[in-house]
């Protein structure tokens, strides 16, 4: 259960201002890719398009097409909820329900869509927690507030209750960016785990986080502020690393400049 | 650094005396205002308690309402509020079971959904409705209920009076609640596939609830005390009266209201100050069970 993304002359606003012009990018399935680029070049803003997140900002609208395995996500007939479905997300701070306990974080998904069958909900929560490797440390304590654990547990909660609705693909906006070292680690180890089942993107602003987890790496800049960003160029990693086309990447890589 | 930067004079480790006495004043005047915001507070509620508190032990207080109350200056016995707290806590009660479900969902349609021109409009609507004396709201019910429809009038109509000035106070605090609850838990639940309707019904309200119900129940207080709508609306009557849908019902501010206009006679005074005590506790309890709601909501958390 994984999808292949395919983004196509994608420009993104908001309300007048266009943020992002012309994205073309293709993610194979159970493939890691990482966004790189320096702040407000629309890493995020191209993040949230995937997942239809984007038009939850008022004004927010984009031109072109994503398609998921062929189907074009923007659509008329596209039901942005099941969009959502499809497409988790996990965004920079970790953000559990407050008022929910570990447990029922983690089946919110299902339990806010219906599903009520105890026993099922139980599986699927300790299945998600093991597959956020948070299971070990929580085990005795699901009835718990999710707001009592560490940020990095945080985190993972975040991450088992976004893959509890088995999304096809993930999305990761600065998962770590919130997070200690430890913690970062523990992140980037699930992550290589979650490539077996799940498409992941993950936007960073750790090079070193993208060159460790990523298979892909997408460089996105901005031309001068107030223009909108473009992604200068997508590649393997190890080549984006090691030998880029573009000189604006091997600037930004090398640390000359952003 | 250059040294043409602007820079105060500050010696290392010795503290500017200046700033000192500066502190020293305003902490004084702070706690000066402060004493003198208690002192009304206090007053009243000294002059209130010492006046009826020993009222409210009195046997028939809380059993029995006025009926068989001979003139004033003939009567020796106090008699009760019953009829009273009764009236005040199914007209309140009454006035909740219309005014909170309308203002929760005015709130939820403003944060959560309005946009633009209605929105602002309806916003407007609210800021009006808050600034409408209560004597106006029960003039605008009466010219309805009795001037257009021709009906007769009964206890719910003050209720409904009531109602709308609880709808703004109410709005307006669910508001703020639902303001607070931060944007991330609305995307977090839209990113899982939960659609908004549900976000807001499964998450947005249950993180905000303890707020929400501390200040409905602030509104419940405030209508408790409201007097000009009964006035008009809810004639006052010495008899125990349960049914809001007709006749005369009695409220603690019309009780208080009407011994008022015999306040020279001992055994009026006593009921006056005993109404008055007694509605101080109702909006005392309201409060405290505002705040406990308040607690028990964050338990969870
Ligand atoms: N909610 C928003 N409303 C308007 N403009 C926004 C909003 N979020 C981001 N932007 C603008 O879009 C551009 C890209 O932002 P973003 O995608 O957050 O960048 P990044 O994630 O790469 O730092 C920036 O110019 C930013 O100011
Ligand atoms: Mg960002």
């Amino acid at each position: 259960m994984a999808k292949r993304i395919d983004v196509q002359d994608l420009d993104i606003f908001y309300g007048d201002f266009k943020a992002v012009e012309g994205v073309n990018l293709s993610v194979e399935p159970r493939s890691v890719t990482a966004f790189i680029g320096p702040s407000g070049c629309g890493k995020s803003t191209v993040l949230r398009t995937l997942n239809r997140m984007h038009e939850v900002i008022p004004g927010g609208r984009v031109q072109g097409k994503v398609l998921l395995d062929d189907e074009d996500l923007y659509a008329a007939s596209m039901d942005p909820v099941v969009v959502r479905r499809t497409v988790g997300m996990v965004f920079q701070r970790p953000n559990p329900f407050p008022t929910m306990s570990i447990a029922d974080n983690v089946a919110a998904g299902l339990r806010l869509n219906g599903v009520k069958d105890k026993k099922t909900l139980n599986e699927v929560v300790e299945k998600s927690l093991k597959g956020a490797n948070l299971w070990n440390e929580v085990k005795d304590r699901l009835d718990k507030p999710g707001a009592g654990l560490s940020g990095g547990q945080q985190q993972r909660l975040c991450i088992a209750r976004a893959i509890a609705v088995q999304p096809q693909v993930l999305l990761m906006d600065e998962p770590c960016s919130a997070l200690d070292p430890i913690s970062t680690l523990a992140i980037e180890d699930l992550i290589h785990e979650l490539k077996d089942s799940f498409t992941v993107v993950i936007v960073t602003h750790n090079m070193q986080q993208a060159a460790r987890v990523s298979d892909q790496t997408a460089f996105f800049n901005l031309k001068a502020t107030g223009q909108p960003g473009h992604l200068i160029e997508i590649d393997d990693t190890k080549t984006i690393f090691n030998n880029p086309t573009e000189k604006a990447t091997e600037d930004y890589i090398s640390g000359r400049f952003g | 650094m250059s040294s043409t930067t602007a820079r105060p004079e500050v010696t290392f480790g010795s503290k500017s005396s200046g700033r000192a006495i500066r502190n020293t004043v305003a902490t004084v005047l702070v706690w000066a205002a402060f004493l003198i915001a208690l002192i009304p507070l206090g007053w009243i509620m000294w002059t209130v308690l010492t006046k009826g508190l020993h009222v409210l032990f009195t046997g028939t207080w809380w059993q029995k309402d006025q009926s068989g109350a001979l003139p004033p200056g003939f009567d020796h016995n106090v008699r009760g509020a019953r009829h009273a707290l009764v009236g005040t806590l199914e007209m309140s009660v009454v006035t909740s079971v219309i005014a909170i479900p309308i203002a929760i969902m005015t709130a939820i349609y403003l944060v959560e959904y309005g946009r633009g021109k209605v929105a602002r409009l309806v916003s407007f609507m609210v800021d009006i409705l808050s600034g409408i004396p209560s004597i106006v709201a029960a003039l605008f019910i009466y010219a309805i209920w009795v001037t257009t429809f021709g009906l007769k009038l009964i206890p719910v109509c003050a209720s409904i009076a009531l109602a709308m000035l609880m709808i703004p106070v109410v709005t307006r605090s669910t508001e703020e609640m639902l303001k607070l609850v931060p944007n991330e838990l609305r995307e977090a639940s839209y990113a899982l596939g939960v659609p908004k309707w549900k976000t807001i019904t499964r998450v947005v309200l249950p993180t905000s609830l303890s707020g929400i119900v501390t200040g409905a129940l602030l509104g419940f207080a405030r209508v408790a005390g409201e007097t000009a709508p009964l006035i008009l609306l809810a004639a006052y009557t010495q008899y125990l009266n349960e049914n809001i849908f007709s006749g005369n019902m009695a409220a603690l501010p019309t009780m208080i209201s009407t011994e008022f206009s015999n306040i020279g006679d001992a055994v009026s005074s006593e009921r006056l100050w005993g109404a008055a005590c007694t509605l101080i506790l109702l909006v005392l309890v309201i409060n405290l069970l505002g705040r406990l709601v308040g607690r028990l909501a964050k338990v969870k958390k």
